[in-house]
């Protein structure tokens, strides 16, 4: 009984000790962000409803500067000479119906800067009327694939400014497979990629301020709710910062997360599938460990 | 240590060995996929070749999986001599399209030296213990066991890809031709 | 003269014997070393310390083989070669970065547990000292091993700590560059230091293990109530079957039963923070890449050197540098500072048990206070708490010094 008392007092100072150092510590560095749960509340209510057809003949003016995959409609430019245009490469919009809230998306159309909460946003004001937004963001959704990969999602929302070199994903693309020529080792067209690069990300961070940092671990470097509050809106984290509120709804930032997730931790599939194995065996052994110290102990008290 | 508890100590500690033993091997499983190579090294394991980049008569030296891969395109003179002299040797051959290709990890099955391609006597001469290999790689003068061995590969087109197993390779490795690298 | 029976098998008991002392070995160390009976599982802190040691060493074998002590490719190493590549890389990782927290909270139980019990006083003076050096080789350990991932917290870790040594106002710059080889820490830095962390402090401190060791073998283990015990009687007593009546019991395998049984249950523990709690361990700063032109928003080392980085932060430079010196030497004087001859847990010691957990609460609300942001309030609980641990210490020689004769 002593030496639970004993046990009770060393684990009670541990805990006190845990406690002060990690949930109490961090609670005072860091200021609580409460999430709006992705309603962008402060954003009035769409009173229309949206009309596909309309918004597809609406939407032909996107592809002066965006490309729709799943229309087969190729961009204008590549990335490259669209971030000498723009300072980013515009995001193909196959995705955008499906990914994006509905009433940020409308909004967006109507006054990109002030929706994104980025001042020098490069999109102009692409809808007229909130009628005409609607109309396109109803054609949007009607043209958006049933499924949705997590790096796609990446893709779409992050992936033309945040690399991901854990997953050989670049602002333009994945890295390609090249080949080095085998009498000198020089691998043109990795030069050539890398080249390429280079350009955009220094156009990038031009129109960024800095380049925006690659996302490979981010998962372990900040917190879950730190992540989905910052990427719902930036300007709560981080007040000043260049990244836009991108206005993802509920399936947009899972596919985000789930995507980070697998490249910043990747472990945790192996944790949770070995971790009760190897504490169940310490447990047994704990238990046996007690019945040899019982038997050997006997006689001596 | 009184003696009547003897029995019943020694039988809870070897459970409690036993136990840890057990626990032992897990810890060395995992040790051992610790050493395993790893999926990046196994994934390079790939090399393509473009068939039309190779002249015939030339030895052109590849890399696959780290290793030195003799390419040889055959001429037609060379094919109608073998076909004469030694048919045995043409299963060794790659054949994609028209083209007759050798090609073979340029390592001596001996001991892992690199044989010299001669070209005016048409083998390779490991300069290491002095094996030689005719034309198609298959050995003709001891210490080596074997022919030089020929990489996983499959046929797609007017491409080698090497590391991969295509029916032509299963096939040459079923008929002894070569063993599995 | 030795005697070599020539008909003893090679191998055998007997020849062994004769060329190893293989029975005179196993009494000494293990069957006939005695142990006090009256003891509590603090007792076994000492095993779970050499067994968390045993898990780090093992686990940084594997790392070992996969780091890369480069700065352009460390950071990658540790957090996708090693962490998504390498089978059970990640196990080992965790491992290592769990056991380095937990050793210290173990090192600082068996630290508090000598305090309490008495166990630096006379006689056992240096187990206390090799154990004070075994401290400061762990801390110079853990230390070099968080300069390796090569994060935000290793690369400003590294910068603050090593300025440390310019000595304030005695401006030594030129030892600071000499400590680093490099104006900041850069490739020269990076390579001491794993030099440092997998091979000079290992050895020193697998060393100092077996001086630690060594120390105890004659003054013996500590006892819970302090009592001086005749281990040759009680030792007579025991071996004459008298295990009850005997005061002591043998290491092996009467004592080590009782240490794996702790260890089991130490086990359970320390796997359940492996696969379940990791973060404390792995400051999320840190996987952020070494970024020599931002400072994170928040700095503070590890958890377990708070305490004294907070004697160092509420003061200005030279004095703040002065008091961190003196708290980093200052546990190695307490056998010296305490003037009591009376070998007995602190409850029985008067003003001494007052002393004992003033200090431990002290350490902890340092401890507290040294992560926190040395703004407002808790810099002035910071400098109080700071201030108090020295008014501890200078007081330690005189209450001891008017306790009773027990």
């Amino acid at each position: 009984m002593k030496e639970l008392k004993i046990f009770g007092i060393v684990a009670a100072f541990t805990l006190i000790l845990y406690w002060g150092v990690e949930p109490f510590a961090h609670s005072q560095m860091h200021k609580h962000v409460e999430g709006d749960d992705l309603k962008y509340s402060d954003l009035k209510p769409l009173t229309v409803k949206g009309d596909a057809k309309r918004g597809e003949s609406l939407a032909m003016a996107c592809i002066g500067c965006h490309s729709i995959d799943v229309k087969n409609m190729p961009a204008p430019m590549d990335a490259v000479a669209a971030a000498q245009s723009f300072g980013v490469n515009p995001p193909d919009l196959s995705l955008a119906g499906k990914l994006l809230d509905e009433k940020f998306f409308a909004h967006f159309l109507l006054n990109p800067a002030e929706v994104t909460k980025s001042k020098h946003f490069a999109m102009p004001p692409s809808a007229s009327s909130e009628q005409d937004a609607a109309d396109i963001v109803a054609y949007f959704k009607s043209i958006a694939p049933k499924e949705v990969t997590p790096k796609e999602g990446y893709v779409f929302a992050c992936g033309r400014c945040h690399a991901n070199r854990y997953d050989k994903w670049t602002q333009i693309g994945d890295v390609p497979k090249t080949k080095s020529n085998i009498k000198t080792g020089v691998d043109l067209d990795a030069l050539e990629f890398k080249k390429k690069l280079g350009t955009y990300q220094n156009k990038l961070a031009d129109y960024m301020g800095k380049l925006p940092p690659d996302l490979s671990i981010i998962y372990r470097a900040r917190s879950e709710h730190f992540l989905e509050t910052f990427i719902e809106d930036p300007q709560s984290q981080l007040p000043g910062t260049a990244m836009p509120r991108v206005g993802l709804n509920h399936e947009g930032l899972e596919k985000v997360m789930a995507y980070l997730e697998s490249t910043g931790d990747p472990s945790k599939p192996k944790r949770e599938a070995i971790g009760p194995k190897v504490l169940g065996f310490f447990v047994i052994f704990a238990f046996l460990a007690f019945l040899w110290k019982k038997s050997i102990w006997k006689g001596h008290h | 240590m009184a003696n009547n508890k003897k029995g019943r100590r020694d039988f809870m500690g070897m459970v409690l060995g036993g136990y840890t033993a057990l626990g032992g091997l897990g810890a060395l499983y995992a040790m051992k996929r610790t050493w395993d190579p790893l999926p990046s090294v196994k994934a390079a394991g790939f090399t393509t070749l473009n068939i039309d980049d190779y002249k015939e008569n030339e030895l052109v030296v590849e890399k696959w999986r780290g290793k030195p891969v003799f390419v040889l395109r055959q001429s037609p003179a060379t094919i109608e001599k073998l076909k004469k002299e030694k048919p045995e040797d043409l299963k060794r051959l790659i054949k994609v399209g028209d083209a007759h290709f050798t090609i073979c990890v340029g390592l001596c099955t001996h001991l892992g030296c690199i044989p010299a391609f001669r070209p005016e006597t048409q083998d390779f001469l490991c300069a290491c213990h002095g094996g030689v290999y005719d034309i198609t790689a298959e050995v003709t003068k001891a210490p080596p066991p074997r022919g030089l061995d020929i990489p996983p590969f499959r046929i797609d087109g007017k491409k080698i890809v090497l590391g991969e197993k295509g029916p032509e390779y299963e096939k040459m490795l079923a008929d002894g031709i070569t063993m599995p690298v | 003269m030795a005697h070599f029976d020539e008909n003893a098998r090679p191998f055998s008991h007997q020849w062994l014997n004769e060329r190893l002392a293989i029975d005179t070995l196993k009494r000494v160390l293990s069957t006939e070393y005695w142990i006090p009976k009256n003891i509590n599982f603090l007792w076994a802190m000492g095993m779970v310390l050499a067994a968390t040691f045993g898990l780090l060493l093992v686990s940084g074998i594997f790392l070992l083989m996969y780091y890369q002590p480069n700065t352009e490719l460390a950071f990658d190493s540790v957090n996708y070669t090693i962490m998504t590549e390498v089978g059970y890389g990640w196990l080992w990782r965790h491992i290592h970065g769990v056991g380095a927290s937990v050793v210290f909270l173990v090192i600082y139980i068996h630290m508090f547990t000598g305090i309490y019990y008495g166990s630096y006083k006379r006689g056992r003076e240096l187990i206390w000292l090799s154990g004070m050096l075994l401290f400061v080789t762990f801390s110079a350990e853990a230390f070099s091993g968080y300069m390796l991932p090569w994060g935000q917290m290793s690369y400003w870790a590294g910068m603050v700590i090593t300025n440390l040594f310019s000595g304030g106002s005695l401006h030594a710059d030129a030892l600071v560059e000499w400590i680093r080889g490099d104006y900041v820490p850069g490739q020269a830095f990076l390579n001491r230091f794993f030099m440092l962390h997998v091979l000079l402090l290992p050895l020193v401190i697998i060393g100092l293990i077996v001086l630690h060791f060594g120390t105890l073998r004659i003054p013996h283990v500590n006892n819970q109530e302090g009592e001086e015990l005749d281990f040759e009687k009680e030792a007579a007593l025991y071996k004459e079957g008298k295990i009850r009546e005997s005061k002591v019991i043998p290491f092996n395998p009467v004592f080590l039963s009782k240490d794996v049984f702790v260890l089991g249950i130490y086990f359970i523990f320390f796997f359940y923070l492996v696969f379940y709690h990791f973060e404390f361990a792995m400051d999320p700063v840190n996987f952020d890449p070494a970024d020599p032109l931002k400072t994170p928003p928040h700095i503070y080392p590890e958890w377990y050197f708070l305490w004294s980085y907070e004697i160092l932060r509420p003061f200005p430079t030279d004095p703040g540098l002065v008091a961190f010196g003196i708290a980093q030497v200052i546990f190695f004087l307490l056998p010296f500072l305490d003037k009591s001859p009376n070998v007995a847990p602190a409850h029985k010691r008067g003003l001494f048990k007052y002393w004992f957990w003033a200090l431990l609460i002290d350490m902890i609300v340092l401890t507290f206070m040294g992560k926190l942001p040395p703004e407002g309030i808790w810099s002035v609980i910071g400098l109080i708490a700071a201030i108090f641990f020295f008014v501890l210490w200078i007081a330690l020689p005189i209450i001891t010094k008017k306790e009773k004769k027990l």
